[in-house]
Parts: structure tokens; C-alpha cells; sequence
């Protein structure tokens, strides 16, 4: 009993001492000049473009190629977890049913490619539109809805867009659609007589490429948005929506904003992925795959957009990385997010905004509702209100 | 089109309402916890399958040779229920212990608890699929993802029939079984101590500890409760479909949880009444459009019922102690 309570204490401090140390960083970065910021944005887009090398995928993944790898999962989960983070992490809406947009948006590149013979450029421009499309349709009606209401008919949602793909023989029902065209090929790329970039035809690395670029630009999007009078709105109505339309936001539209913004990224980045894979199916897109977005989100931290692109990396890396373990790893994987909502119920790198909230018991979701003031729950308060003042 | 459903339709709604009824059940599991908690409980679908699992260990262990009719079959109904219902408590209670109290404690989102449910159900799934069904039934490990047949104990016949209404033994019992709980229930909530502890903690957390409401053990008590039906549920699912696998809970429970919403979540009579609605409707809408469609049917009534009735059929009210 003793040892048992020295050992946690032991837990506490260095968790402590690592928060402190992290808000540290926090407060250096808030402070930091634009230059230095810029620098670190550079460095970090330098990092992006060199980490298909093999020298880091034989550490990262020796058992698959890790260029592959990069681009699916990892770089597909963290596009798309953007992509939800804009709905769940900003506008504070449950959606359970993402991947009904990554599919949209993988069947128009699919459907307009092989039938019509589209281009890549052409498909994603009208993707992103359809999607974004299809978004306001599920919202307009659905929106009104509040909180849980609104998870199971997004969550009905991507079912409905799966099982009608299966049925429809015209997109091939449950077979598919084979021979998606690829983008225009980089090698044939001349600047100045040369041809700098030479990849092969299963190269991986210019889809991983194309994907950054996506994903960059999604993320200036999406800051931009977060930091203007939309993202305003936003965080007023995931922190009190009543309150929020008392003060005169339209709270219905800026939901259906976040609702066709979230969705088009979602398109964009299912058109990205449909032009690699070369055909593909409706079993890719199952409610498995919106659960796992989601995890991504809440694991890392959402509201905030390097908590979420570190949660959605740990997600789609950790299974690849310990395939050793082969059929246990979905086993550990749920293990893993048990534990580690238990540990941090906030996200492993949430936005001090959110932390805020959620300290408040506001924001997104708000509080379980037996949680407030149960006889265990003081002691437990009682027990660590010590430890705090050490 | 029509036609088919013309001539489907006395055994459609026969089907219907013996599906709606396992939905029923298990939707009470989610209706309940969510009157309590606010959380959707996306692990019970394993809690009703853990329960399938049960049963079926039971069967093959007390090792039924032949088919049973009448009391036996009666009886040995209920020994398997029972035993599904402790085993599916349990798992309902420790899934709570251990997936939710942590959180419940530090101050969680309910966004949070969501993750925490939906790592829970991964982990029973893959636990079940590569060890527990592999040992329990002798299997190869690959055959843990395979459905493990019951052995044929239930002798079907018709019960009633009058013209195109035949209706046979095994839906009448899953009905049957369904109602009876359902009102056991209802009585529980609305006439014991616990039960009004339950209400109470559903109407209003704070004041129920104000009034001496052991708000933990309220907690651990609802998911029994709920944990309970979904055994009642297993039970009757092995009894009516002869099968199960780690999976089975996923679809289910999921049409489970939007007969919830359907009905109004947090009611319990909303669980009932939302559970048959939607038991017909699926079988309607197969008769109609071809089975393949039926979820897509489902849906697409829940979104248009909840545009014209947000809170669903009979409103949300645990809390407002109709129960």
C-alpha cells in the first residue's frame, strides 16, 4: 500500500515537472517574434519533405515501406483529422460519420475519372464542391439537432453513403471502381531544360508530396478562419450555444459553415487518396475508419491543430510500427485509448482555450453528468488538494 | 413494389416486432446510461455481445442433444438468460469501473468518454475474437473471427396462425420475454429506492447528493441494469438466430442506440416503443425495397422523424419521471 502510493507520487512529479517544461515552451512560443516563427514553420515544412527517407522509415517502419506508409495512413489520417477537428474541434459538433465525406470524395475522383476522363486538378475543384455540397445537404436538416442527436444521424450518415455505394451497380456496387487515372506525372516536369524530379511509376513519394502541400495549405486555411470573426463564432457556440445566439450569432449557420468546411476538406483529402489507390471499393469506408478519425481528434488534443496532427500521426504510426504483434495490435490499440483518456481526459496537446473549457466543464461536449460533487469524487479532491500546494 | 409488400407484409411485421424487441432491450442499456450519465455508451454492443457468448458456452456445455418445445424449452430459456444476464452485468459494471470512473472522476468530456467507449468495445471485440471464443469453443485462432453455430435447441413450430399471420414459437417468446422485462423494469425505476435514486441522479446530480443519493453506486447500478437487458437480449438473439460472433454486437448496437433516439433517449418506454418502430420499419422497408436497403430505410425514417420531433417519439425523460 505504502510502496504502491510513493510510486504514484513519483507518477505525479515527473508528469508535473513534463507540464511544466511544456508550458514553458508554450509561453517562449506565444511571446516568440514573427521571424522566429516563420523559421520554425520553414524547418518544419524542410522536416515534412525529408521524411521519406529511408534511413528514418528502417527505425519508424521496418516491416512495410515506410514512403507507403506515409501517405496511408499517416498522411491521409492527418489531413482528414484536420478535417474533422474543424467540425468537432471548433464548432464543437460530434460527427460520427467523416469518412462518408472522404468517400464522396473518393467516388467523384473515381466516378469522373474513369467515366468522364477527367483530370486530377479538374476532380478535386469539383470534389471539394461536392463535397462541401453534400455537407450543407446533411446539415441543413440535421444541425438543428443538438449534441447527441446530431452524432447518430451523422453516424447514420456515412452508413447510409456506404451501403447505397454497395447497392448502386452504376459505381460498380460492392466491387468498386477500378483504373482511377493518376495525376499528371512529375518526372515529365522540365524547369529550364532539365527534368529535376524523377520518381518511378509506384514511386509513393510525389502522392506524399501532393498530400503535404494539401495539408499545409489546409492548415493556413484553417488557422486563418479560427483566428477570424468565423472562429469566434465557433468557439462561442461550442462554449455556450444558447448564450452564443442570445449575443446575436447566427448559431445554425456558422454550424453549416463548419459542417461544409470540415466536409470539403474531407473530399479534398478522399480525391487525394482515390487518385493513388487506383480503385478503389465501398468496404473502404467504414464507420471504423470516422471512430478512428475521432480518436485522433479527442487523443490529441482537439481545438488545436499540432495536438491533432500528433494524435492522428501516434494513431496511424503505432499500428504499423508494432506489427509484430499482428492480430493483437487492434486489441492494444483499444487498450491504449482507454488508458490514455484516463490519463490525459484533455488530449495529449490541447489548446489553453480548451483546457480553459473543459476545466469550466464547457466547450464542446461539456461534463458527463454524474460527475459533479459524488461522495468519491471529494474525497479524491480532499487527497489532492496536498499534493498541489507541495 | 407494392405488391411485394402486400403479400410480405403479415410476416414482415411478425419479424418486425421480434427484431424490434432485441433492439428494445439492448436500447435500454444505452437509454439508461445516457439519462445518467449523458454519455452514449458505445461499448454495450460488446456487453450484449459478451452476453451471446454466454449463452452459447452454456448450451454447448450443458450440451443440449435435441430440440426443445414447451416448458423445457421455457426453461431452459431462462437458464441461459440468467446466466447471459450475470455475465453481461458484470461486464457492464467492470466496463464502467474501469473505462468511465477514471474519467467521470478527473473531469472528463463526455467527447472523451466517447473515445474512452469506443477503445473499450475495440478491445472486448479483439479479446473475444483471438482469445476468449477461440478457447471457450475449441477453435483455431483464426476461427475466433468466424460464427460459432448453437446446437439446434429449439423445436420450431407455429404458434398461431390464421390465414397469412403465422407466427412461430420463437418470435412469440422473444416478444414475450421483451415485454415482461420492459414492464418489470418500469416498475423497478418507478416504485423501489434504487430505482427513484436513478431518477433522481437523472433529474439532477448535485441535488440528488444533497439528498443523501450514493451518486457511485447509482452509477455502477444503472449499468447493471442495462447490462442485465442486454443479457435478456442475448439470451433471446441465441435463442431466435442460432449464432454468434465477436461482431455481432456492432450493427446491432448501433440500430439499438438509433432506436433510442428514435423513441426518445433517456426513456425508458421511449426504448420500447422506439425498438418496435424500428423492427418494422427495417422489415417493411426490406419488403419493400429489397433487404439490402433496410439500414439505409432505417436511417433515413430516424432523420425524418427527428426533423419534425427532435426529441424523439415520446420526448426525452428519464429525468421527468415518467421514467
Amino acid at each position: 500500500m505504502n510502496s504502491n502510493r510513493s510510486s504514484a507520487g513519483i507518477l505525479t512529479k515527473s508528469r508535473q515537472t513534463i507540464g511544466n517544461r511544456m508550458q514553458q515552451i508554450r509561453d517562449w512560443w506565444a511571446d516568440a517574434p514573427r521571424w522566429a516563427r516563420w523559421l520554425v514553420y520553414i524547418a518544419l515544412i524542410i522536416a515534412a519533405l525529408l521524411l521519406p527517407a529511408s534511413s528514418i522509415g528502417s527505425f519508424m517502419t521496418p516491416r512495410s515501406d515506410w514512403a507507403t506508409v506515409l501517405f496511408y495512413p499517416i498522411g491521409i489520417y492527418v489531413a482528414l483529422a484536420i478535417g474533422l477537428n474543424v467540425v468537432v474541434g471548433y464548432a464543437g459538433l460530434l460527427d460520427l460519420g467523416y469518412v462518408a465525406f472522404f468517400a464522396i470524395g473518393g467516388y467523384s475522383m473515381a466516378v469522373l475519372g474513369t467515366k468522364f476522363g477527367w483530370s486530377f486538378w479538374e476532380v478535386l475543384i469539383v470534389g471539394v464542391l461536392l463535397t462541401s455540397g453534400s455537407g450543407l445537404i446533411l446539415g441543413a436538416p440535421t444541425l438543428r439537432l443538438r449534441g447527441d442527436y446530431l452524432a447518430i444521424v451523422t453516424l447514420g450518415f456515412g452508413e447510409i453513403v456506404r451501403i447505397s455505394a454497395q447497392n448502386t451497380d452504376a459505381i460498380g456496387g460492392p466491387r468498386g471502381i477500378a483504373g482511377i487515372p493518376h495525376p499528371p506525372n512529375l518526372s515529365d516536369f522540365e524547369i529550364l531544360g532539365v527534368k529535376p524530379l524523377r520518381y518511378g511509376l509506384l514511386d509513393p513519394r510525389p502522392y506524399y508530396y501532393l498530400l503535404v502541400l494539401l495539408i499545409v495549405l489546409t492548415i493556413i486555411f484553417v488557422k486563418r478562419l479560427e483566428k477570424s470573426r468565423v472562429g469566434r463564432a465557433w468557439a462561442a457556440i461550442r462554449e455556450d450555444e444558447d448564450a452564443a445566439e442570445l449575443m446575436g450569432v447566427p448559431t445554425f449557420r456558422y454550424k453549416l459553415a463548419a459542417f461544409a468546411i470540415g466536409a470539403s476538406i474531407g473530399g479534398a483529402v478522399g480525391v487525394v487518396w482515390a487518385t493513388k489507390v487506383i480503385s478503389i471499393i465501398p468496404a473502404n469506408f467504414p464507420f471504423f475508419l470516422s471512430a478512428t478519425i475521432l480518436a485522433a481528434v479527442v487523443l490529441g488534443g482537439s481545438g488545436n491543430i499540432p495536438g491533432v496532427i500528433l494524435g492522428a500521426f501516434l494513431i496511424a504510426w503505432l499500428p504499423e510500427r508494432f506489427r509484430v504483434f499482428e492480430d493483437y495490435r487492434v486489441l492494444l490499440f483499444g487498450a491504449a485509448l482507454v488508458l490514455m483518456m484516463a490519463l490525459r481526459p484533455e488530449g495529449i496537446w490541447p489548446s489553453r482555450r480548451r483546457q480553459a473549457e473543459l476545466a469550466e466543464g464547457t466547450g464542446g461536449m461539456g461534463a458527463l453528468g454524474g460527475e459533479v460533487g459524488g461522495p468519491g469524487g471529494e474525497v479524491e479532491a480532499e487527497a489532492r488538494a496536498p499534493e498541489l500546494e507541495r | 413494389m407494392l405488391d411485394s409488400f402486400l403479400t410480405q407484409f403479415w410476416p414482415a411485421t411478425v419479424d418486425g416486432l421480434s427484431l424490434g424487441s432485441i433492439y428494445a432491450l439492448v436500447a435500454l442499456g444505452y437509454t439508461m446510461v445516457y439519462g445518467v450519465l449523458r454519455l452514449i455508451n458505445f461499448a454495450h454492443s460488446e456487453v450484449f455481445m459478451v452476453g451471446t457468448v454466454a449463452a452459447l458456452f452454456t448450451l454447448t456445455t450443458i450440451g443440449v442433444s435435441h430440440e426443445l418445445s414447451g416448458v423445457a424449452l421455457i426453461g431452459m430459456l431462462l437458464l441461459v438468460a440468467v446466466i447471459a444476464i450475470v455475465v453481461s452485468g458484470v461486464t457492464a459494471m467492470g466496463l464502467e469501473y474501469i473505462a468511465y470512473r477514471p474519467l467521470r472522476k478527473r473531469g472528463g468530456s463526455r467527447l472523451a468518454a466517447l473515445i474512452s467507449a469506443i477503445g473499450a468495445s475495440l478491445f472486448l471485440q479483439q479479446l473475444f475474437a483471438l482469445i476468449v471464443i477461440p478457447r471457450l469453443f475449441d477453435l483455431p485462432q483464426v476461427g475466433g473471427r468466424l460464427p460459432v453455430h448453437s446446437p439446434d435447441w429449439v423445436r420450431l413450430s407455429d404458434v398461431i396462425a390464421i390465414g397469412d399471420f403465422v407466427v412461430r414459437n420463437d418470435k412469440l417468446l422473444v416478444v414475450v420475454a421483451a415485454v415482461v422485462m420492459m414492464v418489470a423494469l418500469d416498475q423497478f425505476v418507478n416504485r423501489t429506492n434504487l430505482g427513484r435514486g436513478i431518477r433522481a441522479t437523472a433529474q439532477s446530480p448535485e441535488n440528488a447528493v444533497l439528498m443523501g443519493v450514493n451518486i457511485d453506486r447509482i452509477i455502477t447500478a444503472t449499468f447493471a441494469i442495462g447490462g442485465a437487458m442486454a443479457g435478456v437480449a442475448a439470451a433471446l438473439y441465441l435463442m431466435r438466430f442460432q449464432e454468434t460472433n465477436y461482431f455481432v454486437g456492432f450493427l446491432l448496437g448501433i440500430k439499438a442506440f438509433t432506436a433510442a433516439v428514435l423513441g426518445g433517449i433517456g426513456n425508458l418506454r421511449g426504448a420500447l416503443v422506439g425498438g418496435l418502430v424500428l423492427g418494422l420499419i427495417e422489415m417493411y422497408g426490406s419488403a419493400i425495397f429489397g433487404s439490402e436497403w433496410k439500414d439505409v430505410v432505417a436511417f433515413v425514417v430516424l432523420v425524418l422523424v427527428l426533423m419534425f420531433r427532435p426529441t424523439g417519439i415520446l420526448g426525452e425523460s428519464l429525468q421527468q419521471a415518467r421514467a
